[in-house]
């Protein structure tokens, strides 16, 4: 039997659609229970590679024939093994390329919606680790919100639409991955902006992103406004695109809010979080379409793969927008917080630019789930 | 540097071959012996440990010296609970209030990677000969992982003259007080 390679892409194929697949993942029991790629219709076997290494007979009943079998590990190598094993015994199974370091860094690009005269909105979904990047485009012109280190990705993808980015956003200090904002607007000659209160200590140059900018994108004019929207940092920013979307970078999520301890300051910033999601937001338009910065779960998903939904629907079904009492909304978002992202100190560093870690370092530090949200 | 009976060059290999590469080597360990894994592989530390837990060895430590990982893991035993005849014994909760010599006989890279504050360490297999070191005046408390090591190093001390001695029970595996590191 032939052992098959499975791309990254390959399985966002199988997440967004929403087909069947058997994962057999063999690294070790706490790095699966930490973290592990996620579909509605996938199941799981967990067993450590250390464990196969005199053979997979054993195994051989739980695998299934009558499903796709992708074997999973860290890297490839143990896949590989694993994967030749099985073949060996007469069982067509694949591999995935990369591993659990490719799956983390892979992005796909999917389309929101259509704006007005010919503009698109792309969100583009890091389904390993919960990162969601934006690009809005506009008669040759783009701008970029939330983008994450893999910067070729977004360069590539402005070159394929024929489009020139002009204008590179975070919508704060991010913690829980490495933004690739400051590198894409290096490598452009775009501006990158950066709330400053969130960029006190940042050591390069960046563009103030502060309440109520606007920048147009294209002769269309695409209207990007920004929105002071404190909580999960003290310079957190939103914004609302052509009117109609509001990009809510880490402070409101599908099916949970943002936390607002990674920088160390739960206590004084719960009160904005507060005023943010129970005051600014309120006197929005209901019918403006949420687009977070992450996803926690894979049942976030829309049915096309994005993650999106009307600001109205939030109002009323997400349990953090709906905890009336202020004390208990301060205990919510301050005690019994999950655990904090991998290395999310470290992370802060290189994001303000103060250590620059090679790429091997990077994929370390970014390794496992976001954690950004608390629910 | 931390004492090992082998060494394993596993350095520049990628997952799996670290793990593969030592469960060969260690067959050629006799039970109780550590050996000294060095890897570049940054996942060779959770994965070795999680390995050497499945099949019954013990996973000592890693420290870090640059880009190198220096993995110990001391041979696992299948030899069955023998009773620790020695009747002399003192409780391991205990030792902290006793006067005298705390005696670790567990292998240098055991002793390492954690101890009781103040023990000395004679690793069982060199006592006899230097037993010169320990005074027959002196309370003398052995300590070993789980008591196995020390029953036997208690006897072979009151052999030798020694009549205030005391086998520590349980063991190190017990142990919640402070730990005192060599690495």
């Amino acid at each position: 039997m032939t052992v098959n390679k499975w791309t990254a892409a390959n399985v966002a194929r199988r997440v967004i659609d929403n087909e069947e697949l058997f994962i057999l993942d063999v690294r070790n029991a706490d790095a699966f229970a930490d973290w592990k790629i996620e579909g509605h219709k996938f199941e799981y076997l967990n067993i450590p590679y250390f464990e196969l290494l005199d053979g997979v007979e054993e195994i051989l009943p739980k695998i299934p024939t009558d499903k796709e079998v992708l074997v999973v590990c860290a890297k490839e190598g143990s896949s590989i093994m694993v994967a030749e094993m099985l073949s060996e015994e007469g069982r067509e199974v694949a591999y995935l390329e990369g591993g659990m370091k490719s799956w983390s860094s892979y992005l796909e690009p999917i389309k929101v919606a259509d704006l007005d005269n010919g503009g698109e909105l792309y969100q583009f979904v890091r389904l390993g680790k919960g990162c969601l990047s934006y690009m809005v485009i506009s008669e040759g012109e783009a701008a970029i919100i939330d983008a994450v280190r893999f910067t070729d990705v977004f360069t590539s993808f402005a070159k394929e639409k024929g489009v020139e980015i002009k204008h590179v956003f975070d919508t704060h200090l991010h913690a829980d991955h490495i933004s690739g904002g400051r590198h894409i607007a290096d490598a452009t000659g775009a501006t990158y902006y950066l709330p400053p209160k969130d960029a006190t200590e940042v050591v390069f140059y960046y563009t103030a992103l502060t309440d109520g900018l606007n920048v147009k994108i294209g002769a269309s004019q695409i209207d990007v406004n920004a929105l002071y929207s404190p909580g999960h940092t003290i310079g957190s920013t939103s914004f609302v695109i052509d009117n109609k979307f509001l990009l809510t970078g880490d402070i409101l999520f599908i099916n949970s809010i943002g936390r607002p301890d990674l920088a160390g300051l739960a206590e004084d910033w719960v009160g904005d979080l507060r005023e943010t999601l129970y005051t600014r937001y309120r006197e929005l338009a209901e019918d403006l379409v949420v687009l977070p910065a992450h996803f926690m779960i894979i049942d976030e998903l829309n049915e096309d793969g994005t993650v999106a939904r009307r600001l109205g629907d939030l109002f009323k079904e997400n349990h953090g927008l709906n905890i009336e009492d202020e004390a208990e909304f301060r205990s919510t978002v301050t005690d019994n917080l999950p655990p904090q992202p991998n290395a999310y100190e470290q992370i802060r560093q290189v994001n303000m630019g103060k250590i620059t870690p090679d790429h091997d370092e990077q994929t370390e530090m970014e390794i496992g789930p976001n954690r950004c949200a608390v629910r | 540097m931390i004492q090992a009976n082998h060494q394993l060059d596993a350095k520049g290999l990628a997952c799996p071959m670290p793990i593969v590469k030592t469960k060969k080597a260690i067959t050629e360990l006799v039970e109780g012996q550590v050996l000294e894994v060095q890897a570049t592989d940054k996942g060779s530390k959770a994965d070795l440990a999680a390995w050497a837990s499945t099949v019954g060895h013990q996973y000592l430590g890693t420290v870090e010296e640059g880009d190198v990982l220096y993995h110990y893991i001391r041979k696992g035993s299948n030899e069955p609970e023998v009773e620790k005849s020695f009747e002399q014994t003192v409780p391991l909760e205990e030792i902290e209030s006793r006067a005298g010599l705390i005696l670790d006989v567990r292998e240098a890279a055991e002793y390492a990677f954690g101890h009781i504050e103040g023990a000395k360490s004679i690793p069982m297999g060199e006592l006899e000969t230097r037993l010169e070191e320990l005074n027959k005046e002196d309370d003398i408390y052995v300590v070993c992982r789980t008591g196995k090591r020390s029953n036997l190093a208690a006897q072979l001390l009151a052999s030798k003259g020694f009549t205030k001695v005391y086998n520590v029970l349980p063991g190190m595996t017990e142990w919640d007080g402070k730990i005192t590191k060599d690495i």
